[in-house]
């Protein structure tokens, strides 16, 4: 009864998204203020009815109602309860009701927060947000609806995949999307911008918290899927450039180009076609991931089911949005003439040159990503293009941004000088140098990668420490001033710092990371880096829905125990699959990551050691980078123009 | 019936061979360091996007051992490789080529950057030398918006 009331709460809400893509759009056009005030109680509406849909669904997988096929195909009573609630987005149509869900969340956020909107423009973006409401939910509706029933329920259910029975990656899917679908936000003010005919510093300022906090959703989602990825599938791999990781990286690259482009938009009334052209694209690259993931066009490790009639589906709402937006954009982008002058050496000049090895580094991975349809379909030739490719020709772009970045941060507006901003900058270059000569000596004979990698990421962070601290002005209380600071800046500095951190992590991991694969027998020890690794005992463990080949591992270091590691091997008889879990000790300078293999016909167990230097780097850089577009998002400005509007409302005269 | 399912299970466990195994490891350390090379760039083919090196997959155990076997009868890496193309086609590779169209892949990144960096720069320049007086002035329609604001 229920999921009936949840399937029909759908449909409602497909009606509602069509009178708001509408009404208000006609409103706006005529200056009639009852018909843009559609808008707002039709956002709501839609997203309490699609949050109803949700909760209905999440009841059935709560109490595993496997008389709805969706609930039998991926749950089963055992299961705990954290991941029957997971396993709601852990399938394609469950995922789909979930970014439908955000979808409708973000169209609500903006009647909620966007009191300083101007009303013709507010229509407009919710109108164009639900017209995205009313492509998903007509997608849902026709080609996955979640509330399928069976005729003849089955006793149990046949599990969720027991890879996605992990907190890790129960989490991954809601924060992805919560990137994904926020981009549709900036998509939705760019289009409302371009009917509207007006860009303006305002618009950047609206348009800017909406695509941060996309672009922070979207750096946690990754972040969450890398690590996973790391402790799950068994030898501590963090990126595999698999197609379905690339659709989320490359709305993240641009994600991260448009809030960068969006400051000069926003400061100095600039590059307004680019910004509103990478509004429109980054978007674009969202319903591509969306595409990639589930048409099964492009075959990788963690693709959803596939079906060629979703995909002609998706192809289609990427045609019609992409198609149409572009038009739009051609037709107005006269509209948008930039006005800031500016020099040569300036902000404004950095800015452009970070959106252009940002961009292209986008591009560089959907070529890669693409080649091997495109080499299929047009040349007959089937290939593959791998993590070799990637590491060799996306690089280079994130090594030049690295290296030019704390410069352009540095950068006054208009007019610089880069001899000053160079001469503040030494403190910053012979600490990345230091760090670059001492790498170097304490390394023997290996890649230059290391140590290199280690100065950029030191760089990066000195640079970021450098600009915070040449703010804090001249004598006096440089610390009290520095407190004081915007928050802006600081989340400018800490997000900065925090790619440094990262590119420290990647390459220190890369470049030093040692490993041992050896018969074991119990009793014996493995000898890694300076660390004892002993295998004590292996015991058979039964979990609630799987069974563990455990083993008891000791790690000491001259003698001392550090710690007792449990790696474990599961099998999950429902779904029929293995899976390993790794043990890790988790420390700031290193991993030991022991996963547990197969007993050995002569007696003992396979057992693979590694040490993996500063691996928890590389996620502390990503929260880093969080915490940076958190700090940013929670600025004076952005909170302050969000309520000053009501005052003028209320009548209240202005000071 | 839960005997039945252990012993299934211990029986599958036992089948499956995560990535490079103890017995495959080669005795001289340089011959093994340069066969995980090559296995880190040979595709697993009955994998999704998996290296050799990686997989789990009987045909990735076998791969491993015949990179290992011609490594050990002498073959330098290239010949190695060649030798694995040769059987499984450019799909077994994943650097691919840079023969043949594939020239546009490789080129892909250095000519948008060309490109990107031109545009860039040509607007940069533009907006530099741009007269001052000219963009600082209101459009009409502005000057309407501030005049029709001015009787409000």
């Amino acid at each position: 009864m229920l999921a009936e009331l949840g399937h029909f709460t759908l449909i409602l809400a497909f009606a509602v998204s069509l009178v708001q893509a509408t009404v208000p759009l006609i409103g706006a056009h005529r200056r009639a203020p009852g018909w843009m005030a559609v808008a707002e109680p039709a956002a709501n509406a839609q997203f309490l009815l699609v949050a109803f849909s949700f909760g209905a669904l999440t009841y059935a997988f709560v109490t595993s109602d496997f008389s709805l096929s969706l609930v039998t195909a991926n749950s089963h009573s055992l299961k705990p309860m954290l991941y029957k609630v997971t396993g709601v987005w852990g399938n394609h149509e469950g995922s789909m009701l979930l970014w439908v869900l955000i979808v409708t969340l973000f169209g609500a956020a903006v009647s909620w927060f966007g009191g300083n909107l101007p009303a013709t423009l507010k229509a407009r973006v919710l109108a164009v947000q639900s017209m995205i409401g009313a492509a998903f939910l007509a997608f849902l509706l026709f080609t996955s609806n979640p509330f399928l029933r069976l005729a003849v329920p089955p006793m149990d259910g046949q599990d969720l995949n027991p890879l996605l029975q992990d907190p890790g990656l129960a989490f991954h899917p809601p924060f992805l999307y919560l990137g994904y679908v926020g981009l549709s936000m900036s998509f939705s003010f760019a289009v409302a911008a371009l009917i509207e005919g007006r860009v303006d510093a305002a618009w950047g300022r609206w348009v800017r918290p909406w695509t941060l906090a996309a672009w922070i959703f979207l750096t946690i989602g990754i972040a969450l899927g890398s690590w996973w990825a790391y402790y799950e599938l068994g030898w501590g791999g963090f990126w595999f450039w698999d197609p379905v990781e690339n659709a989320s990286f490359m709305p993240w690259l641009v994600a991260a180009a448009l809030l960068h482009s969006a400051i000069v938009v926003e400061k100095r009334e600039s590059l307004k076609a680019w910004t509103v052209l990478l509004a429109i694209v980054a978007f674009g690259f969202s319903l591509i991931g969306a595409f990639i993931t589930r048409s099964g066009i492009i075959t990788s490790v963690h693709a959803f089911a596939n079906d060629p009639e979703r995909g002609v589906f998706l192809l289609l709402i990427l045609a019609v949005f992409m198609g149409g937006a572009l038009i739009l954009f051609a037709v107005r982008a006269e509209a948008m003439s930039s006005r800031g002058v500016f020099s040569m050496v300036s902000r404004e000049s950095g800015l452009v040159l970070n959106n252009v090895l940002l961009c292209v580094a986008a591009f560089v991975v959907f070529v890669g990503t693409i080649w091997p349809l495109v080499a299929e379909l047009a040349f007959d030739r089937k290939l593959s293009v791998g993590a070799p490719f990637f590491n060799l020709a996306f690089t280079p772009f994130m090594v030049a941004l690295g290296l030019v970045l704390p410069f352009g941060a540095m950068l006054p507006w208009k007019r610089a000088r880069l001899g000053r901003v160079s001469r503040t900058l030494v403190p910053g270059a012979v600490l990345a140098l230091a760090v670059l000569a001492l790498a170097w000596a304490i390394q023997s004979g290996r890649t230059v990668l290391g140590p290199f990698g280690m100065a950029l990421g030191a760089w990066l962070v000195a640079g970021a420490a450098v600009d915070l601290w040449s703010r804090s002005g001249r004598g006096g209380d440089r610390f009290g001033r520095l407190r004081r600071l915007p928050r802006a800046d600081w989340g400018k500095a800490v997000a900065h710092a925090g790619l440094g951190v990262a590119m420290i992590g990647i390459s220190a991991m890369l470049a030093w990371q040692q490993e041992d694969i050896r018969v074991v027998q119990i009793g014996d020890s493995v000898e890694l880096a300076g660390y004892t690794i002993t295998l004590d005992a292996v015991n058979r463990v039964e979990g609630p829905n799987y069974i563990s080949t455990t083993g008891a591992v000791t790690l000491s270091r001259n003698g001392h125990e550090i710690g007792q590691l449990r790696p474990e091997k599961r099998f999950y008889p429902v779904a029929r699959m293995p899976t390993t879990e790794a043990a890790i000790d988790n420390g700031f300078l290193r991993d030991i990551y022991v996963v547990i293999g197969d007993p050995q016909d002569g007696g003992g167990w396979a057992m693979r050691s590694y040490y993996k230097p500063l691996a928890n780097w590389i996620w502390g850089g990503t929260i880093l980078m969080a915490l940076g577009g958190a700090l940013s998002l929670s600025d004076r400005r952005f909170r302050v123009a969000a309520g000053s509007r009501k005052t003028v409302a209320e009548g209240v005269p202005a000071e | 019936m839960r005997a039945l399912v252990l012993a299934a299970a211990l029986a599958l466990v036992a089948t499956l061979a995560p990535a490079v195994q103890p017995d495959e490891v080669l005795a001289d350390p340089a011959l093994e360091s340069r066969a995980r090379e090559i296995s880190q760039g040979l595709r697993c083919l009955v994998c999704r996007n998996e290296n050799i090196d990686d997989s789990n997959a009987e045909l990735a155990r076998d791969l491993r051992l015949l990179v290992r076997e011609r490594l050990t009868a002498g073959d330098s890496d290239t010949e190695v490789v060649d030798f694995i193309t040769d059987r499984y086609g450019e799909y077994v590779l994943l650097k691919p080529t840079t023969g043949g169209a594939n020239w546009l892949l490789w080129g892909a990144g250095p000519l948008m950057l060309v490109l990107g960096l031109g545009i860039g720069a040509l607007f940069v320049r533009r907006r530099s030398q741009g007269a001052a007086s000219r963009e600082d002035a209101l459009s009409p329609e502005e000057e309407q918006r501030l005049q029709a604001l001015l009787k409000e």
